[in-house]
């Protein structure tokens, strides 16, 4: 009876760490057959341990410059997304302007929409227009989807923000350019980042998009979905462990440091 | 600091309004700041003050008329280049910047390249040295307050503007920066501008106080001079309580008008009447609470000849500690409110006793009864 | 993002009657501001729609070219033949944002509400595996549901899969290749999207009003149902709309977890497009999924009364 009364106050608890496990099992498992030493061509069952794909990441043909083209790919989607997103964002928050709904529609359209048929769309415009698939294509794909999450991002900070720390700033002798480089901007800050980090996941790990418009360019995912039909490379479970491991420790290094912050001035 | 007496630093605001569509959130008004005076703007929410004040700093363009600060026509001029600065409503002190560079915000924007010196010394001035590399969210609501003082002090401004610089304090400490404003703005000497909907704080800080209803401004004078002598119904309410009676005109004597009210007569300096009074018109008698002397019916062979006088039966008492405050039912008006000195209390006075309110005629006002009698009551009892 | 977005937020203040978006100078300031991105937006994201409009009523071949000849039988065709992939897409989705919504509402839960100082770790932990590309996770879930393998061994010796081959959901003692590997990749893909607004809506949730609804006669479950729940409306549809929205326009999991009998709309566009170049049979189908996607997105909006979702 204890017991069941146990069960029934952590019942949302327990619950909720099932589903946790159930998010975090793939990551344990590509991680563990990071580790693994396929006999075939594949590395879906374990054989044994081994250290040999760790040790060189790039033995296998095209993997690592896919990855390289895929980071150029999404530090470039991310400057040219966050750019134009921003811009909107503050258009959004701090102008009147005609046509808002209509404007509202186009942002949030992008979002509603499943990505096949923005993938296959735009490939009927890039046929149409004889356009030359490859980086460029890519490129335009990845900051048309990125823009209205960045846009999303910047709005919700910007319009958190109180409009009398302009004015105070405009008041204490700022020009219009000196107030927005040295208040609008450095508060508008962690939403631009926010939506720029967004950007660069988006961009980075984008599949059906840039399948559709890539050509014959070899992205990273597009190189992990090869591998699927012709055989996975144990180096993939590396490259996506490693990614992992990079985020966390970025995420755990940031927490550790604003704590520490908050501590000293405590 | 202190200049000669000319008008060269005066805030001269000529004919300025501001509407907003249809909206008039300010009629057009003509203001006077003199310098170095201690001015406030008093008004319930939305009556247009801190409109005013924007348009005194820039922040907001005026409709029509022109904004003067002594020779100087600014109306046209941006905020960065107006000599005024502003303290704002729940500070705006910027989040990302700490203490030091709050203050020296205003000064580095202006191109000074050293100044820690003078920061360190507003900081002090302040009392806020200790804390100069914190963030705003580190510091109490006080602090916060003084570092916004002083971010806008630091750089000498012609006017210091304050939109409601106290409103997000509690009272004690509200109190307390009061007293800290005053002195400030008496060490400087620079003309403050304060906006606020606290007739007590207007009150007790501002040398002048104009009080604005509506989008226009109702009365203008010192406090006392607001208080004693209100020229409409709106002041008489929201400064303090008044006890307004309708009155008839029955005749005119010198300097004197003699009133009906119900069955009785009452006398009001024609000086202290703030509409015309031709016989068989109406006018709205005032008296301030706390000028009414209380005597019981059966003492009334007592008072005095000359004085105001009114009958009625105590409807309430309550016990205040320095004051007693009694609610009087009489047949000219249903609430009249009496407060009593402690000093000896009658043991007589209690609810349902029959007594007569009287008081001097020097203390009655009269008032336009054309007006809303009840204007001002709740504005001015929401605080 | 919530985290990081109220990190260094002003205090909160009293609104501010002239705090209006109005400025009087620069009127064309906002035009030139929203100008670029959504000149991109209309170039590469509402033309195509167009383009894609055209070729669906277009005929000809890829040697000879094609012309628009209004041929709107291409629909009729497209929809004969390839329903069952409509219906699939619709039922896996949907039972996928079903069980996205089940399994994620209590870790939303648990971490607005029981999580204390663990939930900023567990908000990690929920981000953190999208750093590693989805292709690769998924692929991770064939390891994990090998034939023979524990998972299966497991659902074998407790009779699940007799239940569920029975239902029609896997084949004989496998679960890959079978309609419930591809709905378990689904569910697991969109989890996170139906986690984070479920979890942002319950943050705002005063945990006040719980002790009120308990004041007030309530049992934990009446709490949950009168007050909680319908206070999280708003994280439920957006999460709804994030999780259905791109499970039903996917191929991936149906694909690398499914078989030829698990093939959903998607895969039919992406082939038709990419290996057939069969053009207007593409862009009707993807046309199709548009529309039905549009009017259910609508409708559920219109319904469950949130319509600023931007």
């Amino acid at each position: 009876m204890a017991f069941l009364n146990w069960l029934k106050r952590h019942l949302v608890v327990i619950a909720g760490l099932l589903t946790l496990g159930y998010l975090l099992l793939p990551n344990v498992v590509v991680t563990v057959f990071s580790f693994n030493q396929p006999k075939g061509r594949f590395n879906y069952e374990w054989q044994e341990f081994s250290t040999a794909a760790w040790t060189d990441p790039c033995g296998v043909a095209d993997l690592c410059g896919s990855l390289s083209l895929s980071l150029q790919l999404a530090a470039w989607a991310t400057l040219g997304a966050t750019v134009l997103g921003t811009l909107i964002a503050f258009a959004l928050v701090r102008y009147r302007f005609r046509a808002r709904g209509a404007v509202n529609s186009l942002i949030f359209l992008p979002m509603a929409m499943p990505e096949v048929v923005m993938a296959a769309s735009l490939l009927t415009l890039f046929l149409n227009l004889g356009a030359q698939l490859g980086f460029w294509t890519i490129l335009i794909a990845h900051i048309m989807f990125c823009l209205s999450f960045v846009v999303v991002a910047v709005k919700a900070r910007v319009m958190s923000m109180d409009p009398r720390l302009e004015e105070a700033a405009r008041d204490l002798y700022a020009g219009p350019v000196q107030t927005f480089l040295r208040v609008t901007l450095p508060i508008a800050a962690p939403g631009i980042a926010a939506g720029a980090l967004l950007a660069f996941a988006l961009s980075f790990d984008d599949f059906i998009i840039t399948n559709f418009n890539a050509g014959s360019t070899v992205t990273f995912p597009m190189f992990v979905w090869g591998s699927a039909q012709r055989g996975t490379p144990v180096q993939i479970n590396v490259v996506g462990t490693a990614m992992f491991l990079i985020a966390v420790l970025f995420v755990v290094a940031g927490m550790v440091v604003t704590n520490r912050r908050k501590r000293q001035k405590a | 600091m202190k200049t000669t007496q000319n008008s060269s630093g005066d805030v001269r605001l000529t004919g300025i309004g501001k509407t907003y569509g249809s909206f008039t959130a300010v009629h057009p008004l003509d203001l006077t700041v003199p310098e170095g005076s201690f001015f406030a703007l008093l008004g319930a929410s939305g009556c247009g003050k801190t409109t005013t004040l924007r348009m005194i700093a820039g922040l907001e363009e005026p409709s029509q008329g022109t904004v003067s600060l002594g020779d100087q026509d600014v109306t046209h001029l941006p905020p960065y280049k107006r000599p005024v600065n502003t303290v704002f409503q729940s500070y705006a002190l910027f989040p990302h910047l700490d203490i030091f560079e709050n203050v020296a915000f205003g000064l580095r924007r202006r191109g000074l390249k050293s100044v820690k010196k003078q920061v360190d010394e507003m900081l002090d001035l302040v009392q806020l040295g200790e804390q100069a590399r914190k963030k705003p969210h580190q510091l109490s609501g006080g602090q916060q307050q003084r570092v916004a003082v002083a971010r806008a002090l630091i750089n000498h401004p012609k006017v210091l503007l304050l939109d409601e610089p106290l409103g997000a304090l509690d009272l004690k400490l509200r109190r307390q920066m009061q007293l800290e404003l005053k002195r400030i703005q008496t060490e400087v000497g620079i003309t403050f501008i304060h906006v606020t909907h606290d007739q007590e704080e207007a009150m007790t800080m501002a040398d002048t106080v104009a009080v604005m209803n509506g989008g226009r401004v109702e009365q203008l004078g010192s406090p006392a001079d607001l208080y004693e002598n209100p020229k409409t119904t709106f002041v008489a309410n929201f400064l303090g309580t008044s006890n307004l009676i309708e009155a008839e005109v029955d005749s005119r004597s010198g300097e004197e008008i003699v009133l009906k009210a119900g069955d009785g007569k009452l006398v009001l300096p024609e000086a202290r009447c703030a509409a015309p009074a031709a016989a068989g018109g109406r006018v709205l008698v005032g008296i301030r609470p706390e000028k009414i002397t209380l005597t019981h019916a059966d003492d009334a062979g007592q008072i005095p000849v000359g004085r105001n006088r009114i009958t009625g039966k105590i409807a309430a008492t309550s016990f205040i500690g320095v004051s007693t405050q009694y609610v009087i039912d009489s047949s000219v008006c249903p609430e009249f409110e009496v407060y009593v000195q402690n000093v000896e209390r009658d043991a007589r006075l209690v609810p349902g006793a029959d007594v007569v309110l009287h008081w001097s005629p020097a203390h009655t006002f009269g008032l336009d009864a054309a007006q809303d009698i009840d204007a001002g009551v709740e504005e001015g009892a929401a605080l | 993002m919530s985290t990081l977005t109220e990190a260094e937020a002003p205090p909160p203040t009293a609104p501010v009657p002239t705090a209006k978006p109005a400025r009087r100078r620069g009127r064309w300031t906002p035009y030139l501001l929203l100008a670029p991105g959504l000149i991109w937006l209309v170039v590469f994201f509402a033309m195509p729609m167009v383009y894609q409009a055209s070729t669906s009523v277009q005929t000809g071949s890829l040697e000879e070219g094609y012309r628009v000849t209004w041929h709107v039988a291409t629909y009729w065709d497209a929809l004969s033949e390839y329903y069952p992939q409509f219906l699939r897409s619709v039922l896996y989705a949907g039972t996928a944002t079903f069980l996205c919504l089940l399994l994620g509402y209590p870790l939303a839960y648990l971490i607005a509400f029981r999580a204390g100082r663990w939930r900023n770790l567990i908000l990690i932990l929920v981000i953190a595996p999208f750093f590693t590309s989805f292709l690769i996770r998924t692929l991770a879930w064939k390891t994990i549901l090998a034939d023979g393998g524990p998972v299966v061994g497991a659902l074998n010796s407790l009779h699940v899969l007799d239940v569920t081959s029975w239902l029609g959901l896997t084949a004989g003692d496998r679960v890959l290749a079978t309609p419930l590997a591809v709905v378990c990749g689904l569910t697991y893909n969109f989890l996170p999207f139906m986690i984070l607004p479920l979890y942002t809506s319950l943050e705002r949730i005063d945990g006040r009003l719980h002790e009120a609804a308990g004041d007030l006669y309530a049992t934990p479950l009446t709490t949950f149902r009168k007050v909680t729940f319908p206070l999280s409306m708003p994280g439920v549809v957006s999460g709804t709309l994030l999780t259905f929205i791109p499970a039903s326009g996917d191929y991936v999991n149906a694909e690398l977890l499914g078989s030829t009998n698990t093939q959903m709309i998607g895969n039919v566009i992406q082939s038709q497009f990419l290996r057939i170049l069969d053009y207007p049979t593409a862009a009707a189908l993807s046309f199709i999924l548009m529309a039905a996607i549009l009017i259910m997105v609508t409708v559920y909006i219109r319904r469950s009364g949130t319509e600023d979702l931007v």
